[in-house]
């Protein structure tokens, strides 16, 4: 009798442990763009990949995604849609999601839904916000450009003067002026994320006003590097993700979104049974916002100090970058 | 134009509503396009690993699985509806409007600048108020072609493909400063979007825990007054007959350049309601990427409709479904949505190369010209 | 403003038009001869986009430039193979199918280059290539004559199409089926067989102008790397009065004013940018509105020919 409750015992925790080892943790993301942006999209997805892999693979983290997903509408359904597949975590990755996340997460109580990048959890217990301080390593980028410029002319092509484009700038800026005030920056946006051909123009345009270092954003930030390499001697910050890979030579450092430590913790807390409620933003001080400088590049020791005592200042909160 | 020619154009264009053979082949050649274009798309979907048997069950259950994916079929036709309602009317003017993007914009914006200005006001003023500065806006939009059509003879699939860029700019213009929303400006984020609209010049939604919306029952209710505008009103008579044969219309004293002019406005002024409708019944701010390319597959809602604003409605539907399974099923075998834009492009493609529309257009149009030409000897 | 009219900006104005131009001259002169054949083609930019994934990965996995090229060429090619099925023989609303293609294009090209390619690579393309003595010429010298020969070619695309379209029986076949298919069909034309060629043909050139953006002027490919200058492509052959030498007044004046707005927000000009960007579309419909010649449009444009009818 007893030895039978015993063996009946042992088989169920073996189910259970076996089968809580073998049920993957499921989650579901939704992006405006092309997870090939090489920007904005790209950023989210390699950190998912990043993750599962240190989780152990695909048996570990399942992951679902949806891209391309610009039409509100379609978005709304599909995190309706993957909610209701019983995805642990369903990412809605684009500023637009927010009045669908509002809508749906109620009805799944048991889903933990993030998005971002905005600060609004709209008050419910099973949503996070996540945004990134852009301005923070646009403000060290800053730093360096200005270092760096050996013309006192710098140029920004960017797409449109809008969210993180807009506040990434406006940290370089500062970054800039903390530096040498008699700096000239030219901006121009070319009205479109994805106009490759406009944006090399652009970049073009201030390569040949005497601009010898560039940065910019969005995925069609690639022809500023295109034209960069074509004239040669141009520098070039990036931001969102390492650009290095595209010109080994020419970019000094890229503003990284690094989001697997906030995945990480999502992960952890759902698992804990926190589904929501907090505002995540990714900055120097967490590293959650990296400054990868790229080993191609010889970077004097001078500047290499200058930009780590700004990234120190950022985090400890003894330099105040305005977004 | 004789008595006789004018009554072979009213008779001769009646529309397939009254002609059932007619109707049902109609139907039944769209549906055999898109059969064959799954068929090609299989291949596609079979090389990427994913098994078509799988995918193309979602895409029928996606749509029909649901009370919540029917109710997404009819949120997506209403757009649909609207804009294929203008674009039916300038076609009936042989005039291809391909501006519908920009005048989606231009709708958009007008219709959500009147709530947002006036947000005190009850629901009841500002929700038709909001309508008509959007289709007023949207009209604009479709006039400034029309009248340099008209006028000076500027070609308007040229000046409708500039103006659709125009629009995009004086959006992100608008949403960059004046409409931005505050608390964004306030938080830091500065979003590319404007302030949520006042709820109470929302759209009252039809089915609760869904995103359908009385917009619906506009589309529809306008789907009946277009018709009988272009069956029952001079007006539409004479936009029909500059259509079918602009000559013969000049001769028995119809205003061609006018006539050109009035249907792109029309169809200016639906597209920009579509703009409004989604932004007040779904989307309940301005952002960008609004349009969802709405102005572009609105032309073939409109064709597979044949052209005619009744059979728009289930050409709608049609398509809102289409639309609404494809994503389901992307999200089922997990292939990338660039292959599901591949594969709406080839059932397009083959859909409009059952070309019954092309053929029973021409016909209609040489048998009319033969008609009068006979009356007239 | 300092320096707004120097030599400096001058030069860089006319460089950036030259490159804007060259894909809009491809792509425009080729629907030129679609349209002077009776035939509609929207799907420009779609074909530009496969055929430019296409001819950058060809040059990235070969290394051959050329090979890459070709390879846009016949991409283009099929795809109005395509097109001609369909609105030629198959008799189809030609702004529809012309979208269909779009779509197609746009989907596939993206697809594609997820698949194959992945993440975005850069590549080494067309260089430039100076021509002896000419690009010795002060200033214009080093604009004109220091361009990769993928813009050359589409700068000598112009007087060729001219001379093709005006001057050879090919030219005036397609011309023909055009303006009267009837007549033409009548005199022992094949009014399908001349538009598949000229259809064709201007889908080809579609393509090269894809190629030289993915493997000349930017030297990469990115998802919707044309961003709809396919259509703006397709309005030029409207500006242009389906005429080569028109064509490229358009695409110049397009271009040039997009270079213009760019040294403008450079230069630090107080204008909103947005404005600045909507200058090239506004100033070209002024110019049509401006411009007395106003060339009638082919006759059979757009209508698909019906034997029986006639």
């Amino acid at each position: 009798m007893n030895s039978r409750r015993i063996v009946i015992a042992f088989a169920m925790i073996a189910t259970l442990v076996l089968g809580a080892a073998a049920a993957p943790f499921r989650i579901a993301v939704i992006m405006p763009s092309a997870t090939t942006d090489m920007a904005f999209s790209q950023s989210m997805w390699s950190a998912l990949l990043a993750v599962q892999k240190e989780m152990g693979g695909e048996s570990a983290l399942q992951i679902k995604y949806t891209d391309n997903m610009y039409n509100v509408p379609d978005a709304a359904a599909a995190i309706r849609d993957y909610a209701s597949q019983g995805f642990d975590i369903v990412i809605a990755h684009g500023s637009q999601y927010g009045s669908s996340v509002q809508d749906v997460a109620p009805d799944f109580p048991n889903t933990t839904f993030a998005w971002g990048t905005d600060v609004n959890t709209f008050g419910m217990p099973n949503v996070y916000a996540y945004t990134a301080a852009a301005e923070q390593g646009g403000y060290v980028n800053g730093v360096l450009a200005a270092l760096l410029s050996r013309s006192k002319k710098i140029g920004v092509t960017g797409p449109i003067e809008v969210g993180d484009a807009k506040t990434y700038i406006d940290g370089f800026v500062q970054g800039v002026q903390s530096v040498d005030k008699s700096i000239s920056i030219s901006k121009t946006w070319t009205g479109s994320f994805s106009d490759v051909a406009l944006m090399t123009a652009a970049a073009k345009t201030q390569i040949a006003n005497g601009a010898d270092i560039l940065t910019g954003s969005s995925q069609s930030v690639v022809g500023s590097i295109g034209a960069a390499k074509d004239k040669g001697g141009v520098l070039w910050f990036g931001t969102q993700a390492d650009q290095a890979s595209l010109a080994t030579k020419l970019v000094v450092a890229s503003q990284v979104y690094d989001w697997t430590s906030m995945l990480r913790e999502i992960i952890a807390q759902h698992r804990a049974g926190v589904l929501g409620g907090k505002v995540y933003t990714l900055t120097l001080d967490n590293g959650g916002l990296k400054v990868a400088f790229n080993p191609g590049y010889a970077l004097p020791a001078s500047a290499k100090q200058a930009a780590d005592a700004a990234i120190k200042g950022i985090s400890n909160g003894s330099i105040a970058v305005q977004p | 134009m004789s008595s006789s020619e004018r009554s072979a154009v009213k008779a001769e264009t009646r529309g397939p509503v009254f002609d059932w053979a007619k109707l049902v082949l109609n139907g039944a050649l769209p549906l055999a396009g898109v059969v064959m274009a799954l068929a090609v798309a299989g291949v596609f979907l079979a090389l990427l690993g994913a098994n078509p048997l799988t995918a193309y069950a979602a895409l029928v259950a996606g749509s029909l699985g649901s009370t919540f994916g029917l109710t997404q079929t009819l949120v997506k036709a209403t757009p649909l509806l609207l804009v294929g309602l203008g674009i039916c009317i300038a076609f009936r003017a042989n005039v291809i409007n391909i501006g519908a993007e920009g005048q989606i914009i231009l709708g958009a914006l007008a219709g959500a600048a009147v709530p947002l200005s006036m947000p005190t006001l009850p629901g009841w003023f500002l929700i038709p108020l909001a309508c008509a500065a959007g289709f007023a806006a949207g009209a604009l939009w479709g006039f400034v072609p029309g009248i340099l059509k008209a006028r000076m003879r500027v070609n308007e699939i040229l000046s409708t493909i500039m103006m659709n860029a125009i629009a995009q700019q004086l959006m992100n213009f608008l949403l960059q400063g004046p409409m931005m929303d505050p608390e964004n400006v306030r938080q830091g984020t500065f979003l590319a979007q404007s302030a949520r609209i006042p709820t109470q010049a929302w759209l009252p939604r039809l089915v609760p825990r869904t995103l359908l919306h009385a917009g619906l029952i506009l589309a529809v209710v306008l789907a009946v007054v277009v018709y009988i505008f272009l069956w029952r009103t001079t007006v539409g008579y004479e936009i029909r007959a500059v259509g079918l044969n602009p000559q013969a219309s000049s001769y028995a004293g119809i205003d061609v350049p006018f006539n050109v002019a009035l249907s792109l406005t029309l169809a200016g002024g639906f597209a920009g309601l579509a703009g409004v409708v989604e932004v007040i019944g779904v989307q309940h701010r301005l952002m960008e990427g609004l349009t969802s390319g709405y102005g572009f597959t609105g032309i073939v809602a409109a064709l597979l409709g044949g052209l005619h604003p009744l059979g728009l409605i289930p050409a709608a539907v049609f398509f809102g479904d289409l639309l609404v399974g494809a994503d389901k099923m992307q999200r089922a075998v997990q292939v990338p949505s660039s292959l599901v834009t591949a594969i709406l492009g080839m059932i397009v493609l083959f859909v409009s190369g059952a070309g019954i529309w092309a053929r029973t257009w021409a016909a209609r149009r040489l048998a009319v010209g033969r008609r009068g030409a006979e009356a007239r000897r | 403003m300092k320096g707004a009219l120097s030599l400096q900006v001058l030069t860089g104005i006319l460089n950036s038009m030259i490159a804007l131009a060259t894909p809009f001259l491809y792509a425009a002169i080729g629907e030129t001869f679609a349209q002077s054949a009776g035939v509609v083609n929207l799907g420009v930019d779609g074909i530009m986009l496969l055929a430019g994934f296409g001819a950058f990965f060809v040059a990235l996995t070969t290394g051959n430039l050329w090979l890459g090229l070709l390879a846009a060429f016949l991409v283009g090619v099929a795809m109005g193979l395509v097109m001609s099925l369909i609105s030629v023989s198959l008799k189809a609303e030609q702004g529809v199918s012309g979208i269909g293609l779009y779509m197609f294009g746009l989907g596939m090209s993206s697809l594609l280059f997820k698949v194959l390619v992945g993440t975005v690579k850069t590549i080494r393309g067309f260089p430039p290539v100076s021509i002896p003595f000419l690009s010795s010429i002060p200033f214009a010298g080093p604009i004109l004559f220091h361009n990769s020969v993928i813009v050359y070619g589409a700068f000598l695309l112009v007087p060729l199409a001219w001379v093709v379209l005006e001057k050879t029986s090919l030219g005036l076949k397609i011309k023909a089926v055009g303006q009267n298919p009837a007549a033409a069909d009548s005199l022992g034309i094949s009014v399908v067989g001349v538009r598949y060629l000229a259809v064709c043909l201007g889908a080809g050139l579609a393509g090269i102008a894809g190629a030289s953006l993915s493997i000349s002027l930017l030297n990469l490919f990115q998802d919707n790397l044309t961003s709809g200058q396919g259509f703006i492509a397709v309005a030029l052959v409207y500006f242009g009065g389906w005429s080569p030498f028109g064509v490229l007044a358009g695409s110049l004046l397009f271009s040039v004013v997009n270079s213009i707005q760019l040294w403008m927000q450079v230069l630090g000009v107080d204008l909103p940018a947005s404005v600045a960007v909507m200058l090239p579309y506004v100033l070209t419909i002024l110019a049509l509105m401006l411009s007395s010649n106003r060339a009638r449009q082919p006759a059979a444009l757009n209508k698909p020919f019906d034997r029986s009818e006639n």
